[in-house]
């Protein structure tokens, strides 16, 4: 079946729609080959690769040199997925064990970052003994790093000598009035600064490494959170500018606050963005730059495929009765990873390139569809109740187009799990109200199989429940449902959102 | 004269990095300052260096037992919002 599928046509202006942003097809379509060619097989920069490679951080980088509004230095919880948070801290010689085990485990496995839990830049020795070791032992594995840039320009030359060719860069602000309420201190020059003139300085820095960095070559993802009535009109500035200074990929994301995180915005009740917020906020944002819309803000020491984390297999303990053969290894990493590309190739053969092709049989006019799917392994795959994700689409005559994902799964199973006290585990009841909630603005959601409880009240909620389209791929899967509706006449509407969600 | 290092500490390393005296040690359950090698940074900063990256209010303290960063003075959360939230009596125990 042939099937259209957006792409992102590079020249055309204003709004997601006509550019730059995620399509499974290929959101790098308007990239020179030679950055593609870097990013194809990269789990968190190329959109389809996250479906096929795997990555995996090392929690070497304990200390920080900021702070940030939305992190706290205090928490550790096994059962939380959220940047900055890890279950075990590794030295670097214990790092390098561990990548060599999960990449001999793992053999989709291409991607090293080192994230945290701290800043880093702010663990330069840890760090680089880290990557030193790794392109000795691991040649294969590409390096990267994620950083507040506070220190960036003084480490481009230690980041270029190590073959990084990748680098986020946390920018929330290019206004240091802005800063001054994102960031309450920075560690600079031996002294704790604070307020606007350290924000500025962190800004500076950011902006300069920036520059350092695509002058050389090395690609930099900016990474940014979106944080209701502090940054969030300010986002699209942040877009324009670092897209001027060569950044390749601009990435926002949802604040994540919650008063159990212990954060000064989780205690002071800064509201996140709801989905909606931060779908329309990526759009605008779409306009200037190739917006990255499968980020699963995973921890700093997360292990496998995107959304979905492995770190328990490898802790320590079980990392001393495990002899591997690297050697060996690497041959099947190879093998794999050439089968994988293959795969890759021809799904990404099969997809129209730069046109937006008009779905056949659909009117133009028809108005746009957000469809939640509850996928596994690029399919329709997972039954309703176990979904910890819902991959957010947006069909339209145009065809269709990943917008985002929704998590469902509480970051904590219940305060109980996390020694604190608190209510306890939640009715089956109260996990639904909240899925319902997050699906909001979605008028189907795909999934393998549901339960009649569930269909229900997703249908009283406006949901409609699909489980029709068992196993196919995802994609195809929402267009044909898209097809479905307008076949019944229910695209003619004018596109207010249909299903209210109270 | 030295710092001393209380078990508020969450063992990030921070401190460690930038003591011009190399006066901080790691150990279990919480890092610990040599008193023999800390200088309280006299000399060689204006500030205590481990006190001046030190996330953590309360967890970096003077030969008096007062803390260095008192609660607040990091974060920003006002004492009130603390005192409210139960997390005052915690930190300063």
């Amino acid at each position: 079946m042939e099937l259209p599928v957006i792409s992102n046509a590079p020249s055309s202006g204003g709004g997601c729609s006509s550019s730059g942003c995620g399509s499974s097809s290929d959101a790098m379509a308007h990239l020179p080959d030679s950055i593609r060619q870097k990013v194809q097989d990269h789990p968190c920069y190329s959109e389809d690769a996250h479906h096929y490679f795997a990555r995996m951080h090392v929690a070497v980088a304990p200390a920080c040199n900021i702070q940030c509004n939305y992190c706290n230095r205090k928490y550790d919880c096994a059962n939380e997925s959220r940047p900055g948070v890890v279950s075990e801290l590794l030295h670097p010689d214990q790092a390098v064990t561990k990548v060599l085990a999960v990449a001999a485990t793992i053999p989709q496995m291409t991607v090293l970052g080192i994230a945290g839990p701290g800043d880093p830049l702010a663990n330069p020795a840890r760090t680089f003994e880290t990557f030193r070791q790794l392109s000795d032992k691991a040649p294969d594995i590409k390096l990267c790093l994620s950083t507040n840039g506070l220190t960036l320009p003084e480490h481009v030359d230690e980041i270029a000598k190590h073959n990084i060719d990748h680098v986020t860069i946390t920018i929330n602000c290019v206004d240091p009035e802005i800063g001054a309420q994102i960031y309450p201190w920075i560690y600079w020059q031996n002294r704790r600064l604070r307020g606007v003139e350290a924000a500025r300085i962190l800004i500076e820095q950011q902006q300069k490494g920036l520059e350092m960095l695509t002058s050389r070559g090395i690609l930099v993802k900016v990474n940014s959170v979106m944080i209701p009535g502090v940054n969030d009109e300010h986002l699209k500035e942040v877009s324009k500018v670092v897209k001027a200074k060569g950044a390749f990929l601009h990435n926002v994301m949802p604040l994540i606050a919650e008063a159990e995180h212990g954060t000064y915005y989780g205690l002071m009740e800064q509201p996140s963005p709801t989905p909606e917020q931060l779908q329309a906020l990526q759009d605008e944002c779409g306009g200037d730059m190739a917006m990255m819309r499968h980020c699963r803000q995973c921890r700093a020491d997360a292990v496998g495929l995107l959304g979905e984390d492995r770190g328990a297999e490898f802790t320590l303990d079980k990392l001393a009765d495990m002899d591997i053969d690297y050697e060996a290894a690497m041959q099947t990493r190879q093998e794999v990873r050439e089968n994988l590309l293959e795969q890759l190739a021809a799904k990404r053969a099969g997809a129209p390139a730069a046109e937006v092709t008009a779905l056949a049989g659909v009117p133009a006019d028809s108005r746009p569809v957000l469809m939640a799917v509850a996928a596994k392994n690029g399919v329709v795959g997972e039954h309703f109740g176990h979904a910890r994700e819902f991959l957010v689409y947006e069909a339209s005559p145009k065809g269709v187009r990943l917008m985002g994902h929704r998590k469902v799964d509480l970051y904590c199973n219940g305060a109980t799990d996390c020694g604190d006290s608190g209510e306890g585990g939640q009715p089956a009841g109260s996990i639904l109200d909240q899925i319902i909630h997050a699906l909001s603005g979605c008028e189907q959601v795909l999934c393998a199989r549901i339960g009649f409880e569930p269909w229900g009240q997703l249908e009283a909620a406006g949901i409609q429940p699909n489980g029709e389209h068992a196993m196919e791929p995802v994609e195809d899967a929402v267009l044909a449902v898209y097809r479905e509706m307008s076949a019944a006449g229910k695209l003619a509407a004018p596109a207010d959102k249909l299903n209210k969600v109270a | 004269m030295a710092l001393q290092i209380v078990d508020l500490c969450v063992n990030c390393w921070a401190c460690v990095d930038v003591c011009p005296n190399q006066a901080v040690v790691e150990d279990v359950p919480h890092f610990l300052i040599n008193e023999q090698a800390c200088t309280e940074c006299l000399g060689d900063h204006a500030e205590a260096q481990c006190a001046a990256i030190c996330p953590i209010e309360g967890a970096i303290v003077n030969e008096l037992g007062e803390p260095l960063n008192p609660p607040g003075s990091l974060t920003g959360i006002p004492l009130d919002k603390l005192r409210e939230l139960g997390l005052l009596d915690r930190e300063a125990a």
